[in-house]
């Protein structure tokens, strides 16, 4: 009487569509307008320049530390890309790729990583958030916005991205606990890239996915092929549909790779073999998901190779204005670093900005 | 004598904690195989083993929930922090039951942990990884918090930390892990925790510091020495608790007091010192004790970091304008 079943485990479903050699499921294939296939592909593409532009300018010293996002680009852009402008999306701090999606500037993002408090101001009209450093706390966030959307009866789906290894982390179990307890139109999507700096995947937790965390929530957890762009697609659908409509949680695990580093400050190789790589190279989303957009008769290699050409030179200007910017701030008056920390500053603090000011004025800028 | 930076001298100090006593062990993010994001504890787990340098998952509450239970069953766990920034995750943790097992259990279950964080600006980094908050710890009843300015400092007060039977938050200054060298004496060698030290002898007026600020402070003396000004100055070394007697003598001595810290203005350590010279030495003073600090800010993004830090101009400055009182 007293041992018995109460609860069998939900299967976890596992979602591929489009394998890496450019295969299709044609059962599950998604519906995608023509147009949607080619933003996604700009959007992946534009990315994909823009990081390794980043890292030349990181190598030269003109920006600092900043975390690559190379063989991600499909599990960001493809989950965000049915977003609406209203909906709210929340990164960590590898979500470049679907930030400029959702419409921040290279230039913002450069201004960010060469230093300049500048680079994180929000636009008024605008439901995403700046990056967020400490892992995992940004999940809490997207239970509270969720919570107020649902509140105030807007259909406003939230989007909250996190790495395998914030999984680990409390604050993300608290998130997920919320998110299932009061029914918030929420989705986690987990960016399981494989590696949290140099601990693995599966030394991260013992759960056989990550997907499955959402079980002991009570929701829904799917893992898909995250460097497939259709199954991302997919598995966002169904989850924003579920939150739009009935207020329910998904989360989403994308199985993708970092292929780069950790950040620039980080060595893999004392940790990670170079046949990892080469394996996971051959599964890279933008190859891929050229193949297919070829096969279907939506773009060609004359049209890839003059988009490179295109992103090229936008993201050329991009850096010319952002050094017209970088030198503008450095003209400005240095006193911008007391500004927002209150919305009316204390009288102590506005003593603090003029002896800054006399500072200055005396003994200049001083260097490192 | 090997030349170390002092990155190079807590790893060689935990190196050698960790072959003196086997209930020593490491815990933290990134730990093992890769040596710890600055390298700290590059090599130790080839040398000692998983099961003495444990790669954990990313979770601070957890590692320090960890070391807390590793305390009460014998070992000396030494959690590390990969930036304090990140440490607040594990706040209540530190300010719950690190620093109160030893009092709540009326002395049955100390805390011997050292919970190792790299603290501070100037490196460059991204935000939250530049923050100087050890007035948070220092105000914090039942923790000692430490701060080594040298590599030879930081490898002596390692190992006195260790051994020490209280739980330490082991401060460690970014900007100056790699930034020089020192020679550091093959035999082990500890200072003691709560002293601070006299690094520079003067009569004209004292300024102290600790951590980062210890070359900025020494560079401001020595500005002053060309212009005929005996400064003295004191390296805190252990900011809390603090040795009353090495700064109330300085100060008896000299009768003026800079005090210099990159942490926040209000209600950070100068505060206290203030408070302290207040009350034992008020009437040996000449001058009001001045403070050099951070302004009551996050660290601005690194491309205006070095504004936020005090220079060894400003400190020089203050120094002269405390002298012409
Ligand atoms: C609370 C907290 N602890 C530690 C860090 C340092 N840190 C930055 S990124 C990272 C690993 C994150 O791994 P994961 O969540 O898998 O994301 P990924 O970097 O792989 O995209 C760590 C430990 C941090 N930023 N925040």
């Amino acid at each position: 009487m007293p041992r018995k079943i109460v609860e069998r485990p939900q299967p976890i479903e596992y979602l591929s569509i489009l394998d890496w050699t450019g295969k299709v499921d044609r059962k599950l294939e998604p519906d995608i307008p023509e147009e949607t296939l080619k933003t996604i592909y700009r959007a992946m593409l534009f990315c994909r320049l823009f990081d390794e532009r980043t890292l030349q300018l990181q190598r030269q010293g003109r920006i600092g530390t900043f975390a690559p996002i190379k063989g991600q680009e499909a599990a960001q852009v493809a989950a965000v890309v049915q977003l609406k402008p209203t909906d709210w999306f929340i990164p960590s701090f590898r979500e470049t790729a679907a930030q400029i999606y959702r419409g921040l500037t290279p230039q913002d993002v450069w201004l960010f990583y060469a230093g300049y408090n500048e680079g994180v101001r929000v636009p008024d009209d605008k439901h995403d958030l700046p990056l967020c450093v400490p892992v995992a706390s940004q999940c809490q966030h997207a239970v509270g916005i969720a919570y107020a959307s649902k509140y105030k009866g807007t259909d406003e789906v939230t989007m909250v991205f996190h790495g395998d290894g914030a999984t680990s982390e409390g604050d993300f179990h608290e998130a997920m606990n919320f998110a299932g307890v009061y029914q918030l139109p929420v989705i986690f999507v987990c960016q399981n890239n494989q590696w949290a700096i140099s601990i693995p995947r599966e030394r991260q937790t013992r759960s056989k996915t990550i997907a499955q965390k959402a079980i002991a929530y009570g929701f829904g957890g799917i893992q898909v092929d995250g460097n497939d762009p259709l199954a991302v697609y997919v598995a966002a659908r169904e989850a924003i549909e579920r939150a739009r409509s009935e207020s329910m949680p998904t989360l989403i695990e994308c199985v993708t790779y970092r292929l780069g580093v950790h950040t620039t400050a980080d060595d893999p190789k004392r940790y990670r073999r170079d046949e990892e790589v080469k394996e996971w190279e051959k599964k890279d989303p933008i190859p891929r998901f050229e193949k297919y957009l070829k096969a279907k008769g939506v773009m060609t290699d004359e049209d890839f190779a003059g988009l490179r050409e295109e992103i090229r030179d936008e993201l050329k200007r991009a850096w010319k204005e952002t050094e017209a910017k970088i030198r503008e701030f450095e003209a400005g008056s240095p006193d911008v670093i007391f500004d927002h920390i209150y919305a009316v500053e204390p009288p102590e603090l506005a003593e603090q900005r003029a002896y800054f000011l006399e500072r200055i004025k005396r003994e200049g800028r001083p260097d490192a | 004598m090997p030349e170390l930076t002092m990155v190079e001298a807590l790893n060689l100090a935990l190196k050698e904690k960790l072959a003196e006593d086997d209930r020593v062990v490491i815990l933290g993010q990134d730990v093992g195989v890769d040596g710890g994001i600055f390298r700290v504890t590059l090599g130790l787990i080839e040398e000692f083993g998983p099961e003495r340098v444990i790669d954990t998952p990313l979770a601070e509450a957890g590692i320090i929930g960890m070391a807390i239970g590793m305390c009460m069953n014998g070992l000396i766990p030494l959690p590390e922090m990969q930036f304090s920034g990140f440490s607040y995750t594990a706040f209540h943790q530190i300010e719950n039951h690190v620093a109160r097992y030893r009092w709540r259990t009326r002395g049955r279950f100390p805390m011997p942990m050292v919970i190792r964080m790299p603290y501070g600006a100037g490196v460059r980094a991204f935000e939250l990884h530049s923050e100087s908050r050890e007035a948070y710890w220092a105000h914090t009843p039942g923790l000692k918090v430490v701060i080594p300015s040298t590599p030879r400092k930081a490898r002596a007060l390692l190992r006195a930390a260790i051994e020490d039977p209280d739980p330490v938050v082991f401060y460690e200054p970014k900007a100056i892990y790699r930034a020089f060298r020192e020679e550091v004496p093959e035999e082990p060698e500890t200072l003691p925790i709560g002293k601070a030290e006299v690094v520079r002898e003067g009569s004209d007026i004292t300024l102290m510091a600790y951590g980062a600020m210890m070359p900025r402070t020494l560079q401001a003396a020595d500005m002053l020495a060309e212009e005929g000004v005996s400064a003295e100055v004191i390296d805190l070394m252990t900011v809390s608790p603090m040795d009353d007697e090495t700064i109330t003598a300085s100060a008896k001595k000299t009768g003026r007091v800079v005090v210099v810290h990159e942490a926040c203005r209000s209600f950070g350590p100068a505060a206290e010192i203030i408070a302290r010279l207040n009350d034992k030495v008020f009437f040996h003073l000449e001058a009001p004790v001045a403070r050099v600090t951070g302004y009551d800010m996050p660290p601005p993004f690194f491309a205006r970091e070095q504004l936020f830090l005090p220079t060894p101009q400003r400190i020089a400055d203050e120094a002269r304008a405390t002298l012409a009182l």
